[in-house]
């Protein structure tokens, strides 16, 4: 199976019906992407899809083949969002952040607040009650609006 | 050396850029050689006696564990020592732990059955017909009797809260790795010191124990003593194999099987005059513990010390019990007792209102606690108590009086609550627990170590902060170790909204006494002419505490945090959907070591008593979580949270910190309060929660 995997064409022998998760998880060695509920309720597992936000608990390995992935490490710790989630505080405990990041990057490039709850509804922080994760993202779009 | 403070200022957190980049490493993360992966066998019935097990699997390389297993005491070390660590004949709930497999392929263990047969018994679920009573506690001030027989109205309720699930998004899970005899456990844990007792109790002497604390997802109790189940477990499966051995619950076992917040039932009676002082307090309070002990003593304890609010009445009686059920045990959960008996005192206290037809707020400010004031202890408040405070600027900001009347009539609703919490173990028991930091000199700076864990809330930076000004030196020099049972000092559980106020205070002394030592030299000079130096200090009470346990008399804890919440919301007429509008919440907590932290512990408390309120419902059937999916049990997500306006007030405590009190878990008792106090005012007679839309639509309607 190929994909493009944080910009590096990547070869992985798993199971077609394999979660894409697990593969990335164990397969791949990258852990930043986290299970959380494991039903695509909570988001903690998201990585981008041909950039479109995807629970990588849901998707079979199979359907990424061809694909390009983008999981938390393919930011590479250089996205102002990644810096803003930890000095705003939208990380707290950190596990629902890389899933958060990413589903973050698809927001309207000059969103209002009710654009942001929007394109975060469907993934869940038990430790800020979302105020600042809100804060985070709207102080990267305002300093860098989108292309 | 001068510098800007750091106390005070919302600086750079310790925890570095690892939780955004996914390089922090959780539990589930981690990978030893020769791993094999633990599964929990449990119980199907909530009572009865096992009769016989089969293995209906091949079980050639997999470990299997069962009590006969346990290398000393069966038991989980915590107050009482009733619960096991395996079932050997008698199934007390569903879904407890009978038998445990390890297996290097994680297919072929999930694939395992294993067919348990039982003698069933008739389960007890109805916590009121419980007559195993685990804890009972007795607070008497003045003679609660006479007092309402002299009253001129009595007012009587009662009040029902429910379970609550944690939803940490990081499940619980921990490796136990063999090493020297015995296992080193990695784990997603909020204290490592309650789990080495309770591995050292199951494994015995001659087994050494270490604990070390992995990066984690999520606590607020739900990883205060359920750890040490789930430690002892994988030690066992760790030992047996002699490999390490890796237990991670999924959603679905970490929602049925682990702890929850305690459903209670408190009953107000209470004596007012007409023209509204309260002059007796009648409380009964039951929580239900579930089928074991665990930690139900202390959360009845911290429920019956709130249960009469923040209020001023010389006769009052509160009289509770924690009792036992089939169902799996209620623990720790972010207030404590506290959440559901302020729910309860801050409805009763609208009807009370609406009774003498007066306004809740003026009924608050005629009766709401002020310094001298003695509360239902006895205990005498001191210069630090804020409830007039927080309730006038949270009427003032909110403009809540014009409001409340501007939406009569309307679909909108505007209710509020007062509420406080006590920060510390309650009464002596700081006392006992005689907590201990240690600060570490290093060749760049001092390392802080201690055992209080960073669960997401900023213990981290937070004692670095007090470190740093304590000892007057760059906050980029002061370290923070990774909690590890063989390299910090015992300070105590991260619990009980304790961190700062009481491990921050010791981390304080702690640099107080080393910036003497250092005799003016900078740290690294300090190391490089003398070497190594570490000052370890333990925790001193204010002395003035007098505790008595047996009468529940005294100072029950050394300060209080206090808060105002204000709910505005309205109803949808045809749904009964309640659409939160904007939440208000007045706090005042001493002062914030790390203003950006404190908020986000105000807003993350606030949306959970927001979930607890209205959305978080657990449907038990034969005695367990029958909605255990993230899917049927909803928690609040973006588009369920309104805005929410904080407003952080000082009032220093002077035993604290810089003059900080706990904060962590005062945020969690005003919300279901206020909001139901708003449905209330659309004339919803709600006295339960969650105030689902089912509720809302089959309760009474006032008039």
């Amino acid at each position: 199976m190929n994909f493009l995997l944080n910009g590096v064409p990547t070869e992985v022998a798993a199971h077609p019906m394999a979660r894409l998760l697990d593969v990335l998880r164990e397969v791949c060695g990258l852990t930043g992407t986290k299970e959380g509920c494991g039903e695509g309720e909570c988001g903690a597992c998201t990585v981008l899809l041909n950039g479109e936000p995807v629970c990588s608990c849901l998707v079979p390995v199979s359907q990424v083949a061809g694909s390009e992935v983008l999981s938390i490490e393919g930011l590479r710790g250089e996205h102002p969002l990644q810096a803003l989630f930890m000095s705003e505080v939208g990380a707290q405990c950190g596990i629902c952040t890389p899933g958060m990041i990413l589903t973050a990057l698809s927001v309207p490039s000059v969103p209002t607040l009710d654009d942001v709850k929007t394109a975060l509804a469907g993934n869940l922080c038990r430790c800020t009650g979302y105020p600042a994760i809100y804060r985070a993202v709207m102080k990267w779009r305002a300093a860098e609006p989108a292309k | 050396m001068s510098q800007v403070s750091a106390v005070g200022r919302s600086v750079a957190r310790k925890d570095g850029i690892g939780k955004a980049t996914g390089a922090a490493r959780y539990a589930d993360d981690l990978v030893f050689p020769g791993m094999l992966h633990g599964r929990t066998i449990r119980s199907t019935i909530p009572c009865g006696r096992i009769r016989s097990i089969r293995f209906a699997f091949d079980p050639a390389g997999f470990t299997i564990v069962d009590y006969r297993d346990v290398p000393d005491r069966n038991v989980v070390d915590l107050i009482a020592q009733d619960q096991p660590y395996l079932v050997e004949q008698e199934v007390r709930h569903l879904a407890e732990p009978i038998l445990l497999l390890a297996h290097e392929d994680r297919d072929k263990l999930a694939a395992a059955r294993v067919e348990i047969e039982y003698d069933e018994a008739p389960p007890l679920f109805d916590p009121e017909q419980s007559s195993h009573v685990f804890k009972a506690i007795d607070i008497v001030k003045g003679n609660a009797a006479a007092a309402l027989a002299g009253a001129d109205q009595v007012i009587e309720g009662t009040y029902r809260t429910g379970h609550q699930e944690h939803i940490y998004i990081e499940p619980n899970g921990v490796i136990a790795v063999p090493e020297d005899g015995g296992v080193t456990i990695h784990g997603s844990v909020q204290c490592p010191f309650y789990v080495i007792k309770a591995v050292r109790c199951l494994l015995g002497p001659g087994r050494p124990v270490r604990v070390i604390q992995t990066e984690t997802g999520g606590g607020f109790g739900g990883k205060e003593e359920y750890p040490s189940m789930l430690a002892g477990h994988a030690a066992m499966l760790a030992l047996k194999s002699g490999r390490p051995v890796k237990l991670v619950y999924d959603r679905g076992e970490d929602m049925v099987a682990t702890t929850k917040r305690h459903p209670s039932i408190v009953r107000h009676r209470t004596g007012v005059t007409k023209d509204g002082r309260l002059v007796a307090m009648e409380v009964e309070v039951i929580l239900d513990g579930g089928a074991y002990v665990t930690l139900s003593p202390v959360v009845l304890s911290r429920g019956c010390i709130h249960a009469a609010g923040p209020y001023r009445c010389d006769d009052i009686s509160i009289r509770g019990r924690a009792v036992f059920t089939n169902t799996p045990p209620n623990g720790a959960f972010r207030g404590f007792g506290a959440p559901q008996t302020e729910f309860a005192v801050e409805v009763h206290m609208d009807r009370i209102a609406e009774a003498l037809g007066m306004d809740p707020v003026e009924l608050r400010r005629l009766n709401a606690l002020r310094p001298g004031d003695t509360m239902a202890t006895g205990q005498t408040l001191r210069e630090d108590a804020s409830a007039h405070l927080v309730l006038d600027a949270a009427v003032r900001r909110t403009d809540f009086t014009r409001k409340r009347e501007e939406y009569r009539g309307s679909n909108r609703g505007i209710g509020l609550s007062l509420f406080y919490h006590g920060a510390g173990f309650t009464g002596s028991g700081e006392r006992t627990l005689k907590s201990r930091a240690r600060l570490v000199l290093t060749p760049t700076g001092v390392r802080i170590a201690v055992g209080s864990t960073e669960i997401g809330q900023g213990t981290r930076t937070m004692h670095a902060q007090i470190v740093t000004d304590a000892l007057g030196i760059p906050y980029e020099d002061v370290e923070v170790a990774q909690p590890d049972t063989s390299r910090v000092a015992d300070s105590g559980p991260t619990v009980a909204s304790r961190t700062c106020m009481v491990v921050g205070k010791i981390l304080e002394e702690c640099a107080l006494e080393m910036k003497q030592q250092l005799g003016g030299l900078a740290p690294a000079e300090y190391y490089a002419r003398h070497g190594a130096l570490t000052v370890e200090r333990m925790y001193e009470p204010p002395d003035w505490i007098q505790w008595d346990d047996d009468t529940y008399r005294g100072d029950a804890y050394a300060t209080y945090g206090w808060g105002c919440d204000v709910a505005e919301l309205e109803v949808d007429p045809d749904t009964f959907e309640v659409r939160p509008l904007k939440l208000t919440t007045v706090q005042e907590f001493g002062r914030p070591i790390h203003p950006a932290l404190a908020r986000g512990q105000i807003e993350g408390g606030t949306v959970q008593g927001l979930g607890y309120a209205l959305l978080e419902r657990v449907v038990m059937k034969n005695g367990a979580m029958a909605n255990a999916q993230l899917t049927n049990y909803a928690i609040p997500t973006t588009l369920d949270t309104p805005e929410i306006d904080v407003v952080m007030l000082t009032n220093p405590y002077p035993g604290g910190p810089f003059g900080a009190k706990g904060l962590g878990e005062l945020p969690m008792d005003g919300p279901a309060p206020a909001i139901v106090n708003a449905l209330r005012h659309l004339g919803f007679d709600v006295r339960e929660i969650p105030a689902t839309p089912e509720l809302l639509a089959a309760v009474p309607t006032i008039p």
